[in-house]
């Protein structure tokens, strides 16, 4: 592995430890393994994939480049293109749409003023259509990072939007 | 009649840490497995608790673990399936949040059993916050000795691996899981080779469900007959439940296999009943894949005896009349659920989720999400309803994976069972388009 790159993207040191380390768990030469978490950590540190993190993940993985394109493109928590600040992973799968989720979601839309795959003018907010997120029991759901936002009603999104938006 | 196998502990407080949990009674499986029985033996008690697969297919637990190959100087990989993401179900979430060490003792168990010495837990990356209650919960287990090299002086090493997915339903099918483990696509493979000689890294492997997994810890306490002492016929044990839709209590619930639906929606223990003011007009009893049925066979046998919760009743009378307990995901829906807009739903879920590799699979979710929606839109014509059967026909059993049949077996069981309503949004497409207009003819609520 190279710690020395040209890229313009780069782990900062605590996640280069972090992808070091996840490297190392896999048996030799099987460290492809680690490029779904990898993609997670560069999305972490940059809200999405850019072009230049994937390719320098390809180069800490000693790999081709399109191995990390054709990955990032066929997974959807992969964010290829830029987002906003806060990306709303809206559920919009039968169980929570049983709960009201349509129309909750009509009313996120309209708060923020966008679509999905829209990101609002002051790039705070991205809404995202994402399938079933294993809370059905406590739908209308939706994600933001790592956090489940569930249960929702109107008057919740409007409190979490105000939250977020602080 | 409720036992508790997999939850009992799960409201004591701390139980998420390792201390609270030992104090439980945890990780006594692990120190019985290792210092007083063989693998043979184990794979032989879980044979004998009859447990079957807990992700969908209901496949015998102990009879897959024995057909793991063994060649020598080869490495044997034992990989837990987390990724649930069959819509309508979320036990495995339930069960990982509130009781990690529950599902690392299992692991520890059935490592040990296969002879696995690197196994790994491929969870949803959607749950990343579960993924960091499991890492941290792996830390504090590998301290007290119960993971790492040479556990409880046995000589025995295992390594624990938590590997986050990207967001694909696909990488629930087994195969496709060990593509994406392997940093690809989750395209998934032909089979044979079974992954039980070729897996992971070309290894033989076995790949389980999350509650598949959790039940070994009990079996190995308590003997494979006490477990298959409980249940129904071939159903044994106890099964977690995930239930929503239109219930008083939706939730994750541990019931006994075999115990009547009808008891399971009404019982206040359960679901507690149809909100307030509604009736029950149908049930997707195993997640988003199974047939949908009516209310009246959902809670009865075409002989007039009640339907259970177990894999026989409920796939009793095929698809003419029956389902299947796949996940366990079950999904009740009352009078005001439109049936068009659900299927139209689910096919939309699945074409957007099938992988592409195969041409019937692709080609066919869009055709029948297409349709289903110029129906639900009030463009449907009187031929659609036999070109959506004609359709889902050719995607079933004309796939590498059953992701095809599970995006067919919905739709067809739809028309199937609700015609009318179908033929409602044709034939009346003005008022079927209306906001909140539901099909209120001829139905057997209950
Ligand atoms: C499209 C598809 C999605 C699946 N999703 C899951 C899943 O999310 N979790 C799971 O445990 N099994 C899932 N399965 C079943 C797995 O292929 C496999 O049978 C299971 O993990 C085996 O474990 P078990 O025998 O303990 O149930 C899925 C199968 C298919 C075809
Ligand atoms: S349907 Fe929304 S979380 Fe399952």
């Amino acid at each position: 592995m190279t710690t020395e790159t040209n890229n313009t993207i780069q782990f900062t040191p605590e996640r280069l430890e972090k992808a070091t380390a996840i490297i190392a768990q896999y048996p030799a030469g099987k460290q492809k393994s680690a490029l779904l978490p990898l993609l997670h950590l560069l999305q972490e540190q940059e809200g999405w994939t850019p072009a230049e993190g994937m390719d320098y993940v390809a180069e800490l993985l000693d790999i081709e480049p399109i191995e990390v394109y054709e990955v990032a493109t066929f997974y959807t928590m992969y964010h290829v293109n830029p987002v906003g600040k806060h990306v709303i992973e809206y559920c919009r799968t039968g169980p929570c749409c049983l709960m009201g989720g349509e129309e909750v979601y009509a009313h996120l839309r309209q708060r923020l003023g966008i679509e999905a795959g829209q990101t609002t003018v002051d790039g705070q907010f991205t809404i995202k259509e994402v399938e079933c997120l294993a809370a059905c029991g406590m739908g209308p759901v939706f994600q933001v990072r790592e956090k489940y936002y569930m249960n929702l009603t109107n008057e919740r999104v409007d409190e979490i939007i105000d939250e977020l938006s602080k | 009649m409720a036992t508790k196998i997999l939850t009992e502990h799960i409201a004591v407080p701390g139980i998420e840490t390792f201390d609270v949990y030992r104090k439980q009674g945890g990780y006594e499986a692990v120190e019985k497995a290792i210092k007083t029985m063989t693998p043979e033996a184990l794979v032989e008690e879980v044979k004998k608790s009859g447990v079957r697969g807990r992700g969908g297919a209901g496949f015998p637990m102990g009879m897959k673990w024995s057909f793991l190959a063994k060649p020598e100087g080869v490495p044997r990989y034992l990989v837990c399936n987390a990724d649930e993401s069959e819509p309508g179900t979320f036990k495995d979430h339930y069960l990982m949040k509130n009781l990690p060490h529950l599902l690392i003792e299992g692991m520890i168990v059935s490592s040990f059993a296969l002879g696995a010495n690197k196994s790994f837990i491929y969870v949803r990356g959607e749950l990343m916050y579960v993924i960091h209650i499991l890492e941290k919960a792996i830390a504090e287990a590998k301290a007290a000795g119960f993971l790492g090299k040479n556990i409880l002086g046995s000589g025995y090493d295992l390594e624990l691996i938590v590997q986050p997915g990207g967001g694909a339903y696909i990488c629930g099918e087994e195969t496709a899981l060990l593509e994406s483990l392997e940093g690809k696509r989750g395209n998934p493979r032909n089979k044979p080779p079974f992954p039980a000689v070729k897996g992971l890294y070309q290894s033989p492997t076995v790949v389980n469900n999350v509650e598949s997994i959790a039940t070994t810890p009990w079996i190995v306490n308590n003997g494979g007959d006490a477990y298959a002492a409980i249940g129904i016929g071939r159903s044994t044990g106890t099964k977690l439940i995930s239930a929503s839709g239109h219930i008083n209590r939706p939730g994750v619930y541990e019931i006994d296999l075999g115990l009547p639906v009808e008891d399971f929606i009404y019982a206040d223990e359960w679901c507690g009943g149809i909100r307030p003011g509604h009736k029950l007009k149908a049930v997707v009893a195993g997640g988003s894949s199974v047939p949908i049925l009516p209310a009246n066979l959902i809670m009865n046998l075409t002989n007039g005896d009640k339907r259970l919760m177990s894999y026989e009743s409920l796939s009793e009378g095929g698809f003419q009349t029956g389902t299947m307990l796949g996940s366990g995901g079950f999904i009740v829906f009352d009078e005001t659920a439109c049936i068009v807009r659900n299927t139209w739903n689910f096919a939309r879920f699945y074409h957007h989720e099938s992988c592409g590799q195969c041409s019937p699979c692709r080609e066919g979710t869009g055709w029948m999400e297409k349709v289903l929606h110029r129906i639900e839109y009030g463009h449907g014509h009187q031929q659609d309803l036999d070109l959506l059967i004609d359709v889902a026909k050719k995607i079933e059993g004309n796939t590498i994976c059953p992701l095809g049949d599970a995006a067919a077996w919905p739709v067809a069981s739809a028309i199937r069972h609700f015609r009318n309503e179908f033929e409602w949004h044709i034939t009346n497409p003005h008022e079927a388009t209306q906001p909140g207009a539901v099909y209120k003819g001829d139905m057997a609520l209950v």
